[in-house]
């Protein structure tokens, strides 16, 4: 991907927070995201991957802009150059800015699935809509069906026609892929990759790494709420050497095909996050500083890694 | 379309012969029990005759409630009356029970008709309200509403209602169905209604709390689902989501429990009309209840059967008109 291409989303700094009530009147706070950064450019796909509860769809809902009311957001969200406000927000997602879910009970149970497709924007583009359907191999049947009576591979086309219905230029694809059997994974992927080939930008949150290198860009590791390192797909597919931070070199040892060596303990909880570098308590190589100081981000072999080591 | 006439007829058709069935129940059930109670039809007969009788006469009277016979013989007796419309004479009334039932439920058709109204048309809106803003304070305040009104017995809020409005302010009848005094011809529809206003309020807070909080729950379901979430992150609106989901979601469901709460209302009316002394079917079951007259109780059992069974019938079809899962069971 060349440098040229336009920034369609710059994510800075952002951290989203939730409130709780704990137990009595305690309130507590929990940092589901911390200090985030990601560019996605026109024409890439840019896979986030880490495991559960790390935060990845709560980014998906900050950019969108629909985040639960106890949800305390900060810093900087921009699409194409410019502030995305909550009002922009509003404006642009479901047109500009399309979210693709995960499974079929995103889908209203009681709704056929084509005027659902549809969706509530007049005037209707039932046409188009159907193209769009034929085009990703929908029978014709198909609008007439409840959701319930669709196939998982079928649930998620209609997913996906939404947002290319909404001709969206950028897609946040949330776990698009578990429950699928490998062909599907791989052909629903595909519909992504091709997406950005068409100039529009891709976010792909997933937990399956295997399959993100295959199809993204770039990889963004996520780990408790935060980029730990972003890097091209391909040093993925070169090596643990490749890779700048101790938690993705970990990631990749843990796969099948590296090894299958589990990392000690576990993602902290985001009601008590440690202080300075997140995964510093797990960390192999972790000094003091790691442990008062949060690492910046730094420039590192043509990726972003947030560790004061990483090379 | 074809389908679905074809689909509904075979779900009345099969609803139909256990409605049949039950119906059949239920009057083997209330014969047995009257049989077993220490009411003496005979007795209370003659005793509503308020003459004296004479031992012919009296065992005229024996040889028509069949004494000599076997219970089981008697019901069947009867059972064949009924089959051929014959409900009876009421001991009470000294007219046939079928006639006081096709009058007094008109009178409590008028009553339950505005009360189910009135509670599913309020229960609905404001189920709705306190679903839309919930844990805010409309939704705090009505719900405290709720609970009170689900907890206070009907005929202790028809006592209420009776002393507040019509003995203090003096703003409603004390009772009855129409002005004491007035010939029947000459009640006005306005006239009517009037003194339908307060059992049918009273009769509605029965129900209307139930209403409310279903449909309170099930819209805070909808609109805490993953498809109200992806609906949003589509660019519907707050206004396009209520209407395109959450009515989709919980109309029919609160429909379904307004049918299904036909025997609350029967139950209830029992009470309202005896505390408004509103001539209906409820309070005829009181008046038969206590008089001892027995084809009439029967008679009303059997009626208020058929009429819970109506509802339900009506629930179950809607059921399947609405969700798609429950139309492919069905089918």
């Amino acid at each position: 991907m060349g440098q040229a291409a336009e920034a369609l989303l710059e994510i800075r700094n952002l951290s989203v927070s939730f409130h709780r009530y704990g137990n009595g009147f305690a309130q507590e706070e929990l940092k589901a995201i911390s200090d985030l950064s990601l560019t996605v450019r026109r024409g890439e796909v840019v896979a986030v991957a880490g495991a559960s509860g790390s935060g990845k769809s709560v980014l998906a809902s900050a950019v969108l802009g629909i985040l639960p009311g106890n949800a305390a957001v900060e810093g900087q969200l921009l699409y194409r150059g410019e502030a995305l406000t909550p009002g922009r927000q509003r404006a642009l997602r479901g047109r500009e800015i399309a979210l693709v879910p995960q499974s079929v009970s995103f889908l209203d149970p009681l709704m056929r699935v084509g005027v659902q497709a549809d969706g509530s924007r007049r005037p209707r583009q039932t046409e188009r809509r159907r193209q769009i359907f034929r085009r990703l191999g929908l029978p014709e049947e198909t609008e007439k069906l409840y959701p319930f009576q669709l196939s998982g591979g079928m649930a998620r086309r209609v997913l996906v026609s939404t947002a290319l219905l909404a001709d969206a230029q950028l897609i946040i694809a949330d776990e698009p892929t578990p429950g699928m059997g490998l062909g599907q994974a791989l052909e629903a992927l595909r519909m992504f990759r091709e997406m950005a080939d068409e100039g529009r930008g891709v976010v792909l949150i997933t937990h399956d790494i295997d399959l993100a290198v295959e199809f993204a860009d770039r990889v963004a590791v996520f780990y408790a709420g935060t980029t730990v390192e972003t890097a091209p797909a391909a040093d993925f597919q070169r090596g643990e050497d490749a890779l700048r931070h101790p938690y993705s070199k970990a990631l990749w040892r843990a796969l099948p095909q590296n090894g299958f060596q589990p990392v000690a303990g576990h993602q902290p909880y985001a009601g008590s996050l440690p202080v300075g570098c997140l995964f510093a308590p797990r960390c192999p190589c972790r000094t003091e500083e790691c442990e008062r100081k949060t690492p910046p981000v730094r420039q590192v072999r043509g990726g972003e890694v947030r560790c004061f080591y990483g090379a | 379309m074809k389908g679905t006439v074809g689909r509904l007829a075979r779900i009345v058709a099969a609803y139909s012969i256990k409605m049949v069935l039950l119906l059949l129940a239920v009057s083997a059930v209330a014969f047995v029990l009257v049989t077993a109670s220490p009411v003496d039809p005979v007795q209370q007969y003659v005793l509503h005759m308020g003459t004296a009788v004479s031992s012919e006469q009296r065992e005229e009277i024996e040889d028509y409630w069949g004494v000599d016979e076997p219970p089981a013989e008697r019901y069947l007796h009867w059972l064949s009356r009924v089959l051929h419309g014959d409900l009876g004479e009421s001991s009470l009334y000294r007219r046939p029970v079928a006639d006081i039932i096709g009058e007094r439920f008109l009178n409590s058709l008028a009553l339950m008709a505005a009360a189910w109204t009135l509670s599913s048309l309020l229960g609905f809106g404001l189920g709705c309200l306190m679903g839309r803003y919930r844990g805010r304070w409309p939704d705090r305040l009505l719900k405290s509403l709720c609970y009170i009104l689900s907890s206070v017995p009907a005929f202790w809020l028809g006592l209420v209602l009776l002393l507040v409005f019509s003995v203090w302010l003096g703003w409603f009848p004390i009772g009855f169905s129409s002005p004491i005094g007035a010939l029947r011809g000459e009640v006005t529809l306005g006239q009517r209604l009037y003194h339908l206003a307060l059992p049918a309020l009273t009769l509605s807070a029965l129900s209307f709390s139930n209403i409310a909080l279903h449909t309170r729950q099930k819209l805070i379901e909808v609109l805490e689902s993953d498809y109200v979430l992806f609906a949003r992150a589509r660019g519907e609106g707050e206004w396009a989501i209520l209407r395109r989901h959450g009515l989709r979601g919980v109309l029919f469901p609160a429909l379904s429990l307004a049918f299904a709460s036909f025997s609350e209302l029967f139950g209830g009316s029992v009470l309202a009309e005896t505390v408004f002394s509103y001539p209906g079917l409820g309070s005829a079951v009181a008046e038969a209840g206590l008089g001892g007259d027995v084809p009439l109780l029967l008679g009303i059992t059997l009626f208020s059967a058929l009429f819970v069974c109506v509802g339900n019938l009506i629930a179950n079809l809607l059921y399947g008109v609405v969700d798609p899962k429950i139309r492919e069971v069905q089918e």
